[in-house]
């Protein structure tokens, strides 16, 4: 279980604070599929970022399992991003200079797998992902579809069980955009935690659970209208 | 994959930022390692050249000059053979060989010669193992205060080292060596006999022809020439194989300083320029040195600032994925490890080829391969990459993670 309570962020930019999140309260459950929605500068990108302990609010704790995550270095931070966490980025984030196969080893060479032992794991995640066929492509080889491929494929390389994917469809096409949701919730359904930031109301259907950031309070949302279920600006 | 095939396959990616990085680190190397080759080179061929001249200090009477003793005009004034011991037991280091002489002219069968009495180094050495053993200021004799890097051939006979070095390991009380001219004017043969004033001298050897005054020459034992001339403890000069380095280091103030009625000359003519050529050489090199520290250094550490700054998502996405800090620093020093390593490697063999291809022209000498400047080009090359890239590698590894949700 995640919660995230009293969460402050602020940014401070030219001798002024701007407040990103603001007293945000949210449980998510073990296997919950989340989207967050909201609209640009809603806070969204802030919210993954203090949820993968790569922020430090201003106030408030970030609990996973009951264990607050920044109380830990960030060293031991990002050991536990390494295990437990992972990411799926907008623009895909993938090496340009490695190809698709050594592109997913990266997490595995991380977790001191041996070469064999990476490559047999990255062939299979590609290949689990339709890519079989495009192991030793570069990124700049491969289509906008097939690097989100690559990327998904990267982050499961861990077998995390909490997946953070932050707006995982808003560079792609419609079709493509349904293979990766499709895939995000085959994965959840797996058992897996979900969390997706996205700004397109199609994208959060693929969800179990919807909430709504604006101005950096988030709001419930009912899950079939995506209308919020309560009015309140008070955070859950 | 691994780390190293990592940094590898980054740094092929990226060639042309490596190859300027790369290209400086490697000249500067080259620099170094040619110079000092050529250096080397030269110093060995001074040694050489002292070598062959053999003593390359003398210790004259004050009114004395070195065309004095070059002529063998010995009628300017003369020198206590005490000297030698006092030379021996003063423990100024760098010189391989005291050899005190005494010459006057002589007439054979109507025919002047030149007999210059010589001490033979056995003698001396007990001398000074005498003083050793009696005097409180020891530490200090011959035997220790010789060149390290002694230039005095083994396994030599006496005429030979008489005639190259002009010293002598023995000689007895009645035995003569004969220089070749005299030895033909005078129609003697090794184990002839030959009468000066009233003593008889067995002719040890004669010596082979040096083109020098020391043909006409007769060398009989210094206590014995003295006692021919009534000049006893007497000496006209001390001749004296400095080492090198150690001419180059003060070594004749410092005999000066001991001897200050004595006038100490260098045969310096002979190697005064290339002595120069060498320091400015190492000049040189050192200034080449602070220029690749420099150069280098700087060049290295803008190319890992640039590469810090371009790969910032990338290192951005490798921490969020779960890259520690000391991961992205090992991937940095890493690859500074490489190019100091490659720069080094090269630099030695391009420096090597480039000394014995130049040598011959520049300094007239042949160059040789130095196996042991390859362990200084390597540790100079990989220290300058790796303090080069420490500050952009600490800035690499405090990068926010946070970078690689940013869209651009």
């Amino acid at each position: 279980m995640i919660q995230l309570i009293d969460i402050d962020v602020e940014y401070h930019l030219r001798g002024q604070s701007v407040p990103a999140l603001n007293l945000v309260n949210l449980t998510v459950q073990d296997g919950e599929f989340l989207a967050i929605i909201g609209p640009s500068g809603s806070g969204k990108s802030t919210f993954l970022q203090v949820l993968g302990g790569m922020l430090s609010p201003k106030k408030g704790q970030v609990l996973f399992d009951g264990v607050s995550l920044y109380e830990k270095s960030s060293d031991q931070r990002a050991a536990f991003r390494k295990t437990n966490i992972g990411f799926v980025f907008q623009t895909f984030n993938l090496i340009p200079f490695l190809t698709a196969k050594q592109n997913v080893q990266m997490p595995l060479l991380l977790n001191r797998y041996s070469t064999a032992n990476q490559e047999e794991r990255a062939s299979q995640l590609l290949s689990r992902l339709g890519l079989a066929d495009r192991l030793e492509h570069k990124p700049s080889e491969l289509s906008v579809g097939q690097q989100q491929r690559v990327a998904l494929a990267r982050m499961l390389s861990n077998d995390p069980p909490i997946i953070i994917a932050d707006e995982p469809t808003g560079s792609l096409d419609p079709d493509t955009s349904i293979q990766i949701l499709d895939f995000l919730k085959e994965l959840n359904q797996e058992g897996r935690t979900v969390i997706m930031v996205t700004h397109a109301p199609d994208a959060a259907e693929a969800a179990t659970r919807c909430v709504q950031l604006v101005d950096g309070c988030v709001n419930e949302m009912n899950i079939d209208n995506q209308r919020p279920i309560t009015l309140a600006a008070s955070n859950m | 994959m691994t780390l190293i095939s990592l940094v590898k396959k980054e740094l092929f990616e990226r060639k042309q930022q490596l190859f300027t990085s790369f290209c400086t680190i490697l000249l500067g190397i080259t620099a170094i390692v040619a110079i000092n080759s050529i250096t080397h080179s030269s110093e060995k061929a001074v040694k050489n050249e002292l070598e062959r001249l053999g003593a390359n200090v003398l210790i004259l009477p004050k009114e004395a000059s070195v065309q004095d003793y070059y002529s063998a005009d010995i009628g300017t004034g003369e020198l206590p053979e005490g000297y030698v011991k006092k030379l021996s037991a003063s423990g100024i280091h760098g010189m391989d060989n005291l050899s005190p002489k005494l010459s006057g002219k002589v007439m054979i069968q109507s025919k002047s010669f030149i007999l210059t009495g010589i001490l033979p180094k056995k003698e001396i050495n007990n001398k000074a193992i005498w003083q050793q053993s009696n005097m409180l200021n020891f530490g200090s004799a011959l035997s220790s205060a010789t060149c390290p890097d002694s230039t005095i051939p083994i396994g030599k006979s006496d005429e030979e080292l008489l005639s190259q070095k002009r010293f002598i390991e023995s000689l007895k009380k009645n035995q003569i060596f004969v220089g070749y001219e005299a030895a033909a004017a005078l129609d003697l043969k090794k184990g002839s006999q030959l009468p000066i004033k009233d003593t008889t001298f067995d002719v040890v050897a004669i010596l082979p022809p040096t083109g020098t005054v020391d043909d006409s020459r007769i060398f009989a034992h210094l206590h014995t020439v003295q006692q021919l001339w009534n000049k006893p403890g007497k000496i006209n000069v001390i001749e004296v194989i400095g080492c090198c380095q150690k001419i180059l280091d003060g070594l004749v103030p410092k005999i000066n300083a001991l001897l200050p009625d004595a006038k100490v000359m260098t045969v310096t003519h002979v190697v005064e320029t290339q002595l120069k050529t060498n320091k400015m050489m190492t000049h040189i090199s050192w200034v080449f040195f602070t220029m690749i520290v420099l150069v280098g250094g700087a060049s290295i550490a803008n190319f890992m600032y640039g590469n810090v700054n371009e790969r910032k998502k990338e290192i951005g996405t490798l921490m969020a994925i779960g890259a520690n800090s000391r991961f992205i620093l090992k991937l940095f020093f890493a690859k500074a490890l490489f190019l100091g390593l490659a720069g080094g490697l090269g630099g030695f063999l391009i420096g090597t080829l480039m000394a014995m291809a130049l040598g011959p022209h520049l300094a007239n000498i042949s160059v040789y391969p130095m196996p042991g400047l390859l362990g200084v080009a390597m540790a100079i090359s990989v220290s300058i990459s790796l303090i080069a890239s420490l500050l952009p590698a600490r800035r690499a590894a405090k990068i926010d993670p946070s970078i690689a949700f940013r869209e651009v």
